[in-house]
């Protein structure tokens, strides 16, 4: 390897990249629209949930308890209807993803029997709100009826202590507020980095094959390593800015809690980098045209980083063989370690296995990239 | 045009090529090419498109890997070690391949840097290419944007900046208004002079006489190598007369069939060229065998062949050769 040759490549590409709005636009303006678009419209958190009630007794107890719904950070009363066909005509139309339920002989019951039942109709087709809704209903029901039996029993006078043997003091970590923005947006980084990067380099060589300059370029004493260095170290700096760029998005913009250490950061983004664009070149070396390299590289890189990285859909919920086919995709350790350094302050040693697995990859990529272009034509 | 280099080439030859083939599965693109160039010489390839030119210049530089046969420039073999061949050659390829998006400057840079030309000479190679491309005053102006003969001229530039001792041109000219061919003629033998050792290939006939030597190839076989003179006196293994007629095509079946002294004719324009054993006999005998067919001939002259007569000629002689052989 010559500096010298590397040096002009490292020229030259920086010269083209400056000169064409399309690599430009990919490395500045993506990340940018991406971080914002995904930021914001990814939000897991379940808060102010339309639901409608249909208060069939109208007393003063059914009243408190549509008031605890009311008053609960997860809820938001749309309506109250006064029928069935009212209630499944909001639900259809989507004004409302639940309904609350009080039957007639509520209080009725509640004092000849000690007990009595709300009902809660969900909107099933999105399960997965149905689920966390009826969760907080229930967390919702269950808190008033521990009210009303403490009252029922201080009536009594006998003292609260006896009345809850058992209670759950639990302490959330690492993301206290359980805002899974805290979660979603490290994890964004890592998306949109192994977009943005294999998009990068999957237009350099493509680029060369296409405009005929490839033809000069193999025809003079460059070695195919040298090309490739001097053309990823461009791409490297650019996905540095861009790493910088997302990353101080998350931590001022959207306020996620940035606990680890800036060397961490660096380092494993770096090698995070390094597995990308050596993707995005590895595909612009084999496939001869730009367009194609480039779709090639986007569904290769964005489909998996979304889907398989843990980026949001937990991995451990993945069936058992899925589960095994993540380890093959390298977003998946990122996202580990960027979630790890930002909400655990991890350091290099609390990540060691991540770490290993990416600097196997980069090695891995990079070694494949440095093969796959021989610089004989045939 | 001529210089006094074909006879000392095979003693100092700086292009060694024997008995070449170059396969692309069934097809064969390079058919057993054997030639030699000597230091400072320019040898030209003629032919038609297709015949095989650029995949021996391709594989002269290392680019593609012959299938037979043995390749040696500047005394290395291409095929042991094409990184030591690619610093001793320069390369023009057929479509043009310096970077539109870079300025003039830029790709001299570029060049410069990859093949490592001296830092303290980069500044005067560069001016050097410049000055010889004519583009003084340019060096900011983007490649892309330049006409096609200061682009090809460009692309020399860029090709001699590390001062090659050999220079592969494919096609230098194709596309070139005729003024700037002649000029970009004048630069490749300015380079010759300095002991440059020049290949060139070009499918312009008349391109050939600027060579010192010019290699005839067709359907990948090397057809005839010879200065333009030699290959115009000797190639044709006989002399040319030019006979205009009434009907053309009776008249050439009638001159190929048993004319006196006829080798072969064939139609050039709007007229026949008929290749005889001795003009003068032929002058003499052939007007009187066309009465007699009632195809007098308006006009019958003797005329010096041009490169192209020879090339079609040989093709023809080439066809017939290989169809015995079948």
């Amino acid at each position: 390897m010559r500096v010298r040759r590397i040096k002009a490549m490292v020229v030259k590409e920086v010269l083209q990249v400056w000169r064409d709005p399309r690599s430009l636009i990919i490395a500045l303006l993506l990340p940018f629209t991406q971080m914002f678009l995904f930021g914001y419209g990814i939000n897991l958190d379940l808060k102010h949930l339309p639901i409608c009630t249909f208060d069939r007794e109208g007393s003063q107890f059914s009243q408190d308890l549509l008031k605890r719904f009311q008053a609960s950070l997860y809820f938001a009363i749309a309506e109250n209807v006064k029928t069935y066909p009212q209630l499944a005509a909001a639900i259809d139309r989507g004004d409302c993803q639940a309904g609350i339920v009080i039957p007639p002989d509520f209080s009725e019951r509640l004092n000849d029997t000690g007990s009595t039942s709300v009902q809660a109709i969900l909107d099933g087709t999105d399960d997965n709100t149905a689920n966390i809704a009826l969760g907080y209903a229930a967390t919702v029901v269950t808190g008033y009826s521990n009210d009303v039996r403490i009252s029922a029993l201080a009536r009594q006078g006998r003292a609260l202590q006896q009345v809850l043997p058992l209670a759950v003091q639990s302490r959330v970590w690492f993301n206290e507020d359980l805002e899974s923005r805290n979660f979603i947006v490290p994890g964004l980084v890592a998306v949109i980095l192994a977009l943005v990067g294999a998009q990068l380099t999957a237009l350099t060589i493509s680029r060369e094959w296409e405009r005929g300059t490839m033809e000069l370029l193999v025809s003079t004493p460059v070695t195919s390593t040298e090309v490739m260095v001097g053309k990823l170290i461009p791409y490297l700096v650019l996905g540095w800015l861009d790493a910088a760029f997302c990353l101080i998005v998350a931590a001022l913009w959207f306020d996620v809690p940035f606990r680890g250490t800036f060397a961490t950061l660096f380092l494993t983004t770096t090698l995070f980098l390094i597995v990308v664009l050596g993707i995005g070149y590895l595909f612009s070396v084999l496939i001869h045209s730009q367009i194609g390299a480039s779709q090639i590289a986007l569904v290769a890189t964005l489909l998996p980083a979304m889907l398989l990285s843990g980026y949001v859909f937990p991995i451990d919920q993945m069936p058992a063989f899925i589960q095994k086919v993540t380890y093959l995709i390298y977003a998946r350790y990122y996202v580990t370690i960027i979630k790890a350094i930002f909400l655990k302050g991890a350091g290099i040693a609390d990540l060691l296995a991540p770490i290993l697995f990416l600097a196997i990859y980069a090695l891995a990529v990079v070694a494949l990239a440095a093969r796959a272009f021989r610089k004989r034509l045939a | 045009m001529t210089a006094p280099v074909a006879a000392d080439a095979q003693v100092d030859a700086q292009v060694v090529v024997e008995n070449l083939v170059k396969r692309f599965g069934d097809f064969v693109a390079v058919d057993h090419a054997s030639f030699r160039i000597g230091h400072g010489e320019i040898m030209g390839f003629l032919g038609p498109n297709g015949a095989g030119k650029s995949t021996i210049i391709r594989i002269l530089c290392g680019l593609l890997r012959p299938s037979a046969g043995r390749v040696s420039v500047a005394g290395i073999d291409v095929a042991r070690d094409p990184e030591l061949v690619r610093q001793r050659i320069g390369y023009m390829s057929q479509k043009f391949s310096l970077y539109r998006d870079l300025t003039v400057e830029e790709n001299l840079r570029f060049f410069g840097g990859i093949y490592r030309v001296p830092r303290g000479e980069l500044a005067e190679r560069m001016r050097f290419a410049i000055d010889m491309a004519g583009l003084g005053g340019r060096e900011k102006t983007l490649v892309g944007t330049l006409a096609g003969g200061w682009q090809q001229r460009l692309a020399l530039g860029c090709a001699v900046l590390h001062r090659p001792p050999i220079l592969f041109l494919d096609e230098p000219t194709s596309g070139v208004e005729p003024k700037s061919r002649r000029r970009f003629w004048d630069l490749i033998h300015a380079l010759a002079a300095d002991g440059v050792t020049v290949l060139v290939s070009t499918h312009y006939m008349d391109e050939a006489e600027y060579c010192h030597r010019a290699a005839l190839i067709n359907q990948g076989r090397i057809i005839a190598t010879g200065s333009p003179d030699a290959l115009k006196h000797t190639a044709l293994g006989g002399e040319l007369l030019l006979i205009e007629c009434e009907a053309l095509g009776p008249a050439l079946a009638a001159l190929r069939q048993q004319a006196p002294g006829v080798i072969d004719a064939s139609v050039f324009g709007n007229a026949i060229h008929v290749l005889v054993r001795d003009a003068d006999r032929g002058i003499d005998e052939l007007p009187a065998y066309l009465e007699r067919r009632a195809l007098p001939p308006i006009r019958i002259e003797r005329i010096n062949p041009s490169l192209e007569d020879v090339f079609v000629q040989l093709i023809a002689a080439d066809a017939a050769k290989r169809r015995q052989a079948a």
